[in-house]
């Protein structure tokens, strides 16, 4: 199996030219192998246990806690659709599905392009930034959860309830951010080589080795990409997992769920639903209905 | 880069008796193998030691790939046909003048008599970056050479364009495509009928590729449908050089008349594009429209609408108009 692929430039050097296809096939057979293996191990072991000391009196009793605002909710799957887009351009034609790929994929990578300004404004203007700061609460609640993916029986100590992201949460945001903006970025660099509406392409940017690197870093960006939305899907759809995937669809979760998994000391939110001190991020909505609502 | 040696590289060398042996043959040895029909592109790759394959598959002995023979409501010419025996075909000269006369057009008697039909819309593009074994994005590589702003690129695309900018060479393609041609390609024994205008794909498709035909593939036989038989029509190639030449650009038209009313067309154009370029906007502007000067202009002033040169290319831009022109002129009565 190859990693790279070079080949010799004009004035006689070997330089890359970007990543072997045979990486496009490993991402997607090590996703594949992935989402069996951990089904398997699921069932065979549930999953981990939540701590279960009761929560603080005071929280608040309306039935819904909104989790993602409509800006959020909106941001995240134009996201998605984008993601999509240009990891089908991208690889289907590699993968043996020939078809016209080009236009949509720089399209594609626009449109992540905006959404990433959107939510980068949206984050420093109107969230918590710091809800994503991963601090040593979430490395304990890591390990712990970790150790019991990798220790069989090993499920003694409870997880502790979270803010309102997990660790596993912030550790895949950050990991999908890197690759998404490593590919935007390389990915921006690679549209001066083409003709678009905008400009006239423009091949001598840099030279052939830097544009090397550019293509690498954009494969290599692309075939993480596989690993990470392959990840993600398959953990939105896992029956344990599915009430977090409506709270990004409708944008709330039951108060229930609420008072189970996170701390309201890390995520506070009032009687309303609405986020009630800085590290919140929640945002309101009250409108009264009942926890057998929730998928 | 692109020295021409002498000594071929080595490869194991098969003359399959049938076609069933030769899809056997390309199924089993895959991206190793290299289908060979007169050589005329092929042999220059293997001399430059560009395309070096594992295996070639020799289709010279396979009697029934050069039939020409009526088929159903038209004509199916062998893959393997010569364009020599395709330019002396009564048939064809009859009934498809159109590919009588682009079949001449192709480079010296000596290599017509060599090239076959099949080889000649299958063979690759003479860019000649690509061609002197530069990593361009044909060769699998991440830029085009053809492209840049200092590049000689006078002999490459106006239309179509995508990363790559190299043209199809091919003087039977046009016309085969006007006259509404299928390919019948074979692959296991899986057979496919493939169009004209799918059979030529273009860079933003596969940019290492010019047509469809993939490792293992064999392409048997191209139909001809009665539906163009006895039309008007018109063939031009412009080249650097009247002896022999690739075209710098050429037309291929089809016309039914009524009286003097289009009443239907076909116009195909190539060395403007990665692939034969059907200018349907050029039909539609001339269905239905009484043949005269005046629609013989518009219909080239239409042909070159979105078009966009490269450095040394602008002449294209008007031979491209004018050849349309001249083709939808020559119904005039
Ligand atoms: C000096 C010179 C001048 C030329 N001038 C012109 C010109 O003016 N106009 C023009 O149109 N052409 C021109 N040609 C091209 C020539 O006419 C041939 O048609 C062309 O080179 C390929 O035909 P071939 O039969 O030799 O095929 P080959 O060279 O053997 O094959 C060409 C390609 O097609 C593939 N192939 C061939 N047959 C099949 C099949 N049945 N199934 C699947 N794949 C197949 C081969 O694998 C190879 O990749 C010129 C060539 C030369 C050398």
């Amino acid at each position: 199996m190859d990693f790279l692929r070079s080949a010799d430039n004009p004035w006689g050097q070997d330089i890359w030219i970007g990543i072997s296809w045979d990486l496009v096939w490993l991402a997607v057979i090590a996703s594949l192998a992935f989402v069996v293996l951990h089904a398997i191990a699921v069932r065979l072991r549930g999953p981990a246990r939540i701590e279960t000391t009761p929560p603080p009196a005071d929280v608040p009793e309306t039935s819904r806690v909104e989790r993602h605002s409509l800006v959020a909710r909106a941001f995240h799957w134009t996201m998605s659709i984008a993601m999509f887009a240009l990891l089908i351009t991208a690889f289907v034609p590699v993968l043996g599905l020939e078809f016209d790929w080009v236009q949509l994929h720089w399209m594609a990578g626009l449109l992540l392009l905006a959404t990433i300004i959107w939510h980068v404004i949206h984050t420093l203007g109107w969230q918590d930034l710091w809800s994503m700061w991963v601090g040593p609460t979430d490395v304990r609640d890591g390990a712990i959860e970790l150790k019991h993916a990798l220790i069989p029986g090993d499920d003694d100590e409870p997880k502790h309830r979270t803010g309102k992201y997990p660790a596993d949460h912030k550790l895949y945001h950050h990991a999908a951010a890197t690759a998404a903006l490593a590919a935007t970025a390389t990915g921006l660099f690679m549209m001066v080589r083409i003709d678009t509406p905008f400009w006239t392409r423009n091949p001598y940017l840099f030279g052939d080795g830097a544009w090397g690197m550019v293509y690498v870093l954009h494969g290599l960006a692309g075939v993480g990409l596989i690993g990470l939305v392959a990840a993600h899907v398959y953990f939105a759809v896992r029956p344990e997992k599915r009430w977090l995937t409506w709270g990004m669809v409708r944008g709330w979760i039951t108060r229930e769920r609420y008072r189970v998994h996170f701390d309201p000391t890390q995520w506070p939110v009032d009687e309303l639903g609405d986020p009630s001190g800085d590290r919140g991020g929640a945002l309101a909505e009250a409108s009264p209905r009942s926890p057998q609502d929730d998928a | 880069m692109g020295t021409i040696r002498d000594m071929i590289a080595p490869f194991d060398f098969f003359q399959p008796a049938t076609v069933d042996d030769a899809l056997a043959l390309l199924s089993e040895h895959g991206d190793d193998a290299w289908v060979l029909a007169g050589g005329l592109d092929s042999f220059d790759w293997f001399k430059d030691r560009i395309k070096r394959p594992k295996v070639v598959v020799d289709l010279g002995v396979i009697e029934s790939l050069s039939a020409i023979s009526e088929s159903g409501d038209g004509l199916e010419i062998g893959a393997m046909a010569s364009l020599t025996s395709i330019v002396n075909h009564a048939r064809i000269r009859a009934d498809y003048p159109l590919l009588t006369t682009a079949a001449e057009h192709v480079a010296t008697p000596q290599i017509r008599n060599q090239g076959t039909l099949g080889g000649n819309v299958s063979q690759d593009t003479r860019c000649w970056y690509y061609r002197s074994g530069w990593p361009c994005y044909r060769a699998g590589g991440n830029t085009c050479y053809a492209a840049a702003p200092q590049a000689m690129n006078r002999e490459h695309c106006i239309l179509g364009a995508s990363r790559c900018v190299a043209v199809s060479p091919s003087d039977t393609a046009p016309a085969l495509f006007a006259l509404d041609a299928t390919m019948v390609v074979r692959h296991g024994r899986r057979e496919r009928v493939i169009d004209a205008e799918d059979f030529f794909i273009g860079p933003s498709t596969d940019i290492t590729r010019m047509t469809i035909l993939e490792a293992g593939d064999l392409l048997t036989s191209i139909r001809i449908p009665a539906q163009w038989a006895g039309a008007r029509v018109y063939y031009e190639k412009v080249r650097d050089r009247g002896s022999w030449d690739f075209a710098l650009e050429s037309v291929a038209a089809a016309f039914r008349m009524d009286g003097d009313m289009v009443a239907d067309a076909r116009v195909v154009v190539n060395g403007v594009a990665p692939y034969p370029v059907r200018l349907e906007a050029v039909e539609r502007s001339i269905i239905g429209s009484r043949a005269s000067e005046d629609l013989a202009i518009g219909a080239g002033e239409v042909a070159i609408q979105g078009v966009r040169s490269l450095r040394h290319n602008d002449y294209k831009v008007p031979m491209m108009r004018n050849l349309v022109k001249r083709a939808v002129r020559s119904v005039v009565a």
